[in-house]
C-alpha cells in the first residue's frame, strides 16, 4: 500500500520524533509513505468567520498538490493540520460559489480544485485501511505492563462532522494501545483543551491546564501519556517546567506520541524515537518496563 | 454592574455584523449555560461564554470589546458540540475578536516576544497565535 503524506511545518523540526516513528511504524506494517514533493503551511487553524475565504487558500493549495501527485487521498499526522485541511475541504465542498472564487484566484494552478481529495488522519488509516486486526501480529515487543493514558485534545474529535471518533468519549487510541500489548488507562480529561496557542502569550494559563490534565492522568495511575498533536505534546511536556513552579507538589510524567509506542512495539532502534526532543525523559519508565 | 439596554443597541450594526461573521442566530440562545459549564477556560474569564452571547444579543459591544474572555477562548469547540440549540459559540467569540482585529488592533506583537520565546515554542503555536490574534 502506498500513501500520500502531508507533514506540515512542525513535523520537520520540533516533532521529528512524531514523523520518524510514524514512518518507521508504517513501513513495518508494509505501507510505503510518499511525502508530497511540494507543500506549504496549512494555516494551522481553520477560519471561523464566514467571509474569510482568503485563509482557505493555504489548505486548498495543499490539496491541489495531492492531485498533482496523482492521488485522491492524503494522510496527516499532526492533529492541527488534519483539522484545518479537512475542514477547509468540507467547507469548499459545501460552498461551490466560494470554491469557484478560490479557483479563479489560483488561476496559475494547473489543476482546478473540485473538493475531491479525502483528508485522513493516520489513526483512521490504521483502523480502516491497514485494519487494526492486522496490527497485533506485527508486534515484536509488546508494551507489557505499560499503563498508557490517551490524550486526544480538541482537533481530532471536534467539530463532530470531521472528528475521527466519538466526540465526547473517543477510544481509538486505547484500542491501538491494547493491540500493542499495553494497558489503556481511562481518565476524564482526555478531550479537554490544553490551551493550544495560548502557550505563546499566556504560558501560565497552559501550565494550569497541564496541571489539571496530568493530575487526572496520575490519579488514574498511568505511566505515560500519548498524544497525536505536536502542540498538545509541547504544552503537556515542555510546560511541565512552568507547571511545577506554580504547583510545587506536581509530579512529572513523560509525554509520547502514540507512534513512538508503535515504533517501540515494532522493534525500532532508539535513534528513531529522538528522546532529545522531550522535556521529561521517557527513558527511565521505558527501561523499567524493559521496552528500550 | 449597571447595564443600559436600548432598542438602538439591540438593533445596531454590531449585532448584525456578529451574526453575519459568525453565521449564527444569536436569539436562538435561551441562556441554559451549558457552554459555560463545559468551558475549560472559565477560570481565566471575566465574563462567561453564555454571558458573551447575551451581551452580543443586546448589542453591548463595549462590554465585549474590553473583556478578557474573548482572548482566553482558544476555539476548542467544546461549547459548540454541547449547545442544545446548535449555536456555534466559538464562532460568535471569533466574530467579536475579528471586529476588533479588523480595526488594526492587534492583540499580540512579534516584537514583544523574546528570541528565546520564539525559539522555544513549536511553529504551529506561533502561526496559530498570530492567525488568531492579529489582523
Amino acid at each position: 500500500m502506498k500513501l500520500t503524506y502531508y507533514p506540515g511545518c512542525t513535523l520537520k523540526n520540533k516533532a521529528e520524533n512524531f514523523e520518524n516513528s510514524a514512518i518507521f511504524a508504517l513501513n513495518h506494517l508494509g505501507v510505503e509513505v510518499q511525502e508530497l514533493s511540494r507543500w506549504n503551511c496549512c494555516g494551522t487553524v481553520f477560519s471561523l468567520t464566514t467571509d474569510d475565504l482568503m485563509h482557505h487558500l493555504a489548505p486548498i493549495r495543499n490539496l491541489i498538490r495531492v492531485k498533482e501527485a496523482n492521488s485522491d487521498k492524503v494522510m496527516t499526522l499532526c492533529a492541527m493540520c488534519f483539522n484545518t485541511l479537512k475542514r477547509a475541504n468540507e467547507y469548499m465542498k459545501n460552498d461551490p460559489e466560494g470554491l469557484d472564487k478560490l479557483n479563479q484566484f489560483m488561476y496559475r494552478e494547473k489543476i482546478k480544485y473540485d473538493g475531491d481529495v479525502e483528508v485522513l488522519h493516520l489513526l483512521e488509516l490504521l483502523k480502516d485501511e491497514v485494519k487494526f486486526e492486522n496490527i497485533k501480529s506485527k508486534v515484536v515487543k509488546p508494551l507489557t505492563d505499560l499503563k498508557v493514558a490517551s490524550y486526544y485534545g480538541c482537533y481530532l474529535v471536534r467539530p463532530q462532522e470531521i472528528g475521527i471518533d466519538d466526540v465526547e468519549n473517543p477510544t481509538i487510541i486505547e484500542e491501538l494501545i491494547s493491540l500493542l500489548g499495553g494497558i489503556p488507562v481511562d481518565f476524564p480529561y482526555k478531550t479537554e483543551c490544553c490551551g493550544s496557542y495560548q502557550t505563546v502569550d499566556k504560558p501560565e494559563v497552559v501550565a494550569e491546564r497541564t496541571f489539571q490534565i496530568l493530575q487526572s492522568v496520575q490519579k488514574n495511575q498511568a505511566d505515560v501519556v500519548v498524544v497525536s498533536c505536536p502542540l498538545c505534546a509541547f504544552n503537556l511536556d515542555h510546560r511541565q517546567k512552568e507547571t511545577i513552579q506554580i504547583f510545587p507538589g506536581f509530579k512529572n510524567i513523560p509525554i509520547l506520541y502514540f507512534t513512538q509506542l508503535m515504533a517501540i512495539a515494532f522493534g525500532c532502534s532508539e535513534d528513531i524515537l529522538k528522546f532529545n526532543l522531550h522535556y521529561i525523559d521517557p527513558k527511565p519508565i521505558l527501561q523499567e518496563k524493559g521496552l528500550i | 454592574m449597571i447595564v443600559n439596554i436600548s432598542k438602538k443597541k439591540v438593533k445596531s450594526d454590531f449585532v448584525t455584523k456578529v451574526e453575519e461573521l459568525s453565521g449564527q442566530n444569536l436569539l436562538a440562545c435561551y441562556q441554559c449555560g451549558k457552554c459555560s459549564a463545559g468551558c475549560p477556560a472559565i477560570s481565566q474569564m471575566d465574563i462567561l461564554p453564555n454571558q458573551i452571547i447575551r451581551l452580543a444579543q443586546l448589542g453591548l459591544k463595549n462590554e465585549l470589546f474590553k473583556s478578557k474572555s474573548i482572548w482566553v477562548c482558544a476555539s476548542c469547540m467544546t461549547c459548540n458540540t454541547r449547545c442544545p440549540k446548535g449555536i456555534n459559540v466559538a464562532e460568535v467569540i471569533e466574530a467579536v475578536r475579528q471586529i476588533l482585529l479588523r480595526k488594526r488592533k492587534d492583540h499580540v506583537e512579534l516584537k514583544d516576544l523574546s528570541e528565546e520565546e520564539k525559539r522555544e515554542v513549536p511553529p504551529i503555536a506561533l502561526i496559530a497565535c498570530f492567525r488568531k490574534f492579529t489582523s
